[in-house]
């Protein structure tokens, strides 16, 4: 790709990623979204990063590995659990970096 | 406060006439005029104690963002940016994924338009963002709102939504989001330069980039805690598994919305019941 195309590239995305971003905070910031749009809102969160999480976990290179031999499956459940009873995101992070590195050890 | 103070010194010292007497000197205060009232009780340099609330709260997050900016940094140089080219993407378009997509278009020859629009569904999770956080800036100065556009990222949104919900009328809340998101763009650029400047000698057998998944676990638990949330968790996942195949992170965009239409569902029996 020449100079001006990738320039070119670099000023398109960045539009789209303003765009994007701004939608409703900056371009539409005086919309009021309906009260069922509203609680539709607050499920944002959970519907956008479990959509990201659960394929990255059980997915290896597009198929399917539901086993122990899984690293990131493991790393991801202790992840979980960990979450789940101390609701400390270091602890979650150690915990299932700690795990990730113990499959993968046993698993070499 | 303290820029007042100042002024208020200078002008008493131009109004002092006379001998430094110790007992005279709070003379030269009583002399002028009072000053108005200070229009803004901090400096704009002075950091919010929000903002350092945000920034600390982020702090467990970066080793992930720095090497998912790392990853972003080597992917661009290797698709045949010039250093100069891959930091001023990375400063204007601050997209990770996005940008790692227009990087493998690029190689694959893909045209200008469709790499554009390919940019533009992956960002589509921003405009969620975007609506779903847009109440608590409504206040602020259009320049303010157009900077937090532009810093709106996933983790610096995961960490901080929580914490506005639940502290809806403090008005100063929005700078617990701008320390949060200011510092996953200080970890993202420091990541990408770390990736521009190192290229490919990077071990990646450490996988910190995992973190940012493990990042999105600790911060979605939390919000799992009802019928609705339940049933938008299973959704997610199962229509996420289901559609991860499909270019352009479309999946990502079906799987919410089908959460978030099966969390509304399961809702809607107890809200008619009330009404």
């Amino acid at each position: 790709m020449d100079t001006l195309t990738v320039w070119a590239l670099i000023f398109g995305l960045t539009l789209t990623s303003f765009c994007s971003r701004g939608a409703f905070i900056s371009l539409l910031s005086n919309f009021t979204p309906p009260a069922p749009l509203q609680r539709a809102l607050r499920l944002v969160p959970v519907a956008i990063f479990v959509s990201l999480v659960v394929p990255e976990l059980l997915l290896v290179g597009g198929q399917l590995q539901f086993s122990p031999a899984n690293a990131k499956l493991c790393a991801g459940l202790a992840a979980i659990a960990v979450a789940w009873r101390t609701r400390n995101t270091l602890l979650t992070l150690l915990a299932g970096m700690a795990v990730l590195h113990l499959v993968r050890t046993l698993n070499s | 406060m303290t820029a007042w103070k100042s002024i208020q010194d200078h002008l008493g010292d131009r109004h002092y006439i006379g001998p430094c007497v110790k007992g005279f000197k709070s003379l030269r205060y009583n002399a002028l005029p009072p000053l108005p009232a200070a229009p803004y009780s901090r400096t704009p340099v002075t950091l919010h104690p929000q903002f350092i609330a945000g920034a600390k709260a982020t702090m467990v997050a970066l080793p992930g963002i720095v090497s998912w900016g790392l990853i972003t940094g080597v992917a661009m140089v290797g698709a045949g940016l010039t250093p100069f080219a891959a930091f001023a993407m990375s400063l204007l378009v601050y997209a990770g994924a996005s940008q790692l997509a227009a990087m493998q278009l690029m190689s694959a020859g893909a045209p200008l338009l469709l790499i554009i629009l390919a940019g533009l569904v992956i960002n589509l999770r921003f405009m969620l963002f975007s609506l779903s956080i847009s109440p608590y800036f409504r206040r602020l100065t259009a320049l303010r709102r157009a900077l937090y556009s532009y810093l709106l990222s996933d983790n610096g949104y995961a960490v901080s939504i929580h914490n506005l919900a639940s502290h809806a009328d403090d008005p100063d809340r929005h700078q617990y989001f701008f320390g949060s998101v200011a510092a996953v763009w200080v970890g993202w650029q420091i990541g990408t330069l770390l990736g521009i400047v190192l290229g490919a000698s990077v071990p990646s057998g450490w996988s910190l980039e995992f973190t940012i998944i493990l990042t999105f676990i600790a911060l979605v638990i939390p919000h799992i805690k009802d019928k609705a949330s339940v049933a938008a968790a299973i959704t997610a996942g199962m229509v996420g598994l289901a559609t991860a195949g499909l270019p352009f992170r479309l999946g990502l965009i079906i799987s919410a919305a089908a959460a978030i239409g099966a969390g509304m569902l399961v809702e809607r029996p107890k809200s008619q019941g009330r009404a």
